[in-house]
């Protein structure tokens, strides 16, 4: 237990290195998926469009 | 338009090297996290808060490649007309700036407890903050013009005309006086950091680098389906007349 609580200490700079690495994390994160699912919704449509537009010829 | 019509090989490429890079960058940054955070010393001056170090600098890293990247394709693109620099170089420009915008925040981080101060005027870190700006510029450029054509040129203008801030980073240690220190791992003579700090640093920056691969060729998918999409749009419009 106190080794836990050493380590999220960061030796007095946890208020400094959880936010660095958290901001980090979540900038990074948050690109995967924001990416991810802006493909996903192209893709949809693309077949969509393409599906609408080889039933009309 | 139509260049964008078929997928082509950059799609057969893309698809094949994707899951290599991504899982690689996957285990490159736990293996990194794990030895930045469990493994690595602390700092004898610096202790824990070191550790800010593993994301810092291979933010910052990223942040330069990146531009320079881009600046690489902005040259193709104004030079050869390539199709696909266009696309690369938007589908970076974000990311480089997320980078950038990290490298400064996690910078804020480490020098508050140990410099004293959030920001200083100085040369590296104002030339970082110009850094972050081109970016912001260059993707407010992209989306700026109803033509697409006009706003990917102007960019790659923007791009190659910024890339003098890149030395000017690098070297701002070495030409001004400035708080941040020197550079301590990519100089002649080789690095001076320790290497049990090197390693995890290495890692984590090997990491990033296939990180933003991998998202390259993601969003790079995503853009060429979207202008598909826009070609498809006015085809409809001119069939309509309208």
């Amino acid at each position: 237990m106190d080794q836990f609580r050493a380590f999220f200490d960061m030796g007095g700079y946890a208020a400094f290195v959880w936010p660095a690495y958290g901001l980090t994390a979540a900038v990074m994160v948050g690109f995967v998926i924001t990416s991810l699912r802006r493909l996903r919704r192209r893709q949809r449509r693309l077949a969509e469009m393409e599906a609408s537009r080889a039933s009309k010829e | 338009m139509h260049r964008f019509a078929n997928p082509g090989r950059f799609q057969r490429i893309a698809t094949r090297i994707l899951p290599w890079t991504a899982v690689a960058s996957g285990l490159l940054i736990a293996w990194g996290l794990y030895l930045a955070l469990f493994v690595s010393p602390p700092d004898y001056q610096q202790g824990e808060s070191v550790r800010i170090m593993y994301v810092h600098v291979p933010s910052a890293w990223m942040a330069l490649f990146v531009y320079v990247m881009i600046a690489l394709a902005s040259a193709a693109s104004l030079i050869w007309r390539h199709p696909l620099a266009d696309v690369a170089a938007r589908a970076a420009s974000p990311l480089g700036a997320a980078f950038a915008l990290l490298t400064l925040v996690t910078g804020s981080l480490w020098g508050e407890p140990m410099w004293g101060t959030w920001w200083v005027w100085d040369a590296r870190l104002t030339s970082m903050l110009v850094l972050f700006f081109l970016y912001l510029g260059h993707i407010a450029l992209m989306n700026a013009f109803e033509d697409q054509q006009r706003g990917y040129r102007a960019a790659a203008i923007l791009a190659l005309v910024g890339v003098i801030n890149i030395p000017i980073i690098k070297y701002s240690v070495e030409w001004w006086s400035t708080l941040h220190q020197p550079a301590s791992v990519i100089r002649i003579g080789g690095p001076t950091i320790e290497s049990s700090l090197l390693w995890p640093l290495a890692i984590m920056a090997l990491g990033f680098k296939l990180y933003f691969v991998s998202l390259l060729l993601i969003r790079m998918r995503s853009e060429l389906i979207a202008a598909r999409l826009r070609a498809i749009d006015m085809a409809l419009v001119r069939r309509r007349g309208g």
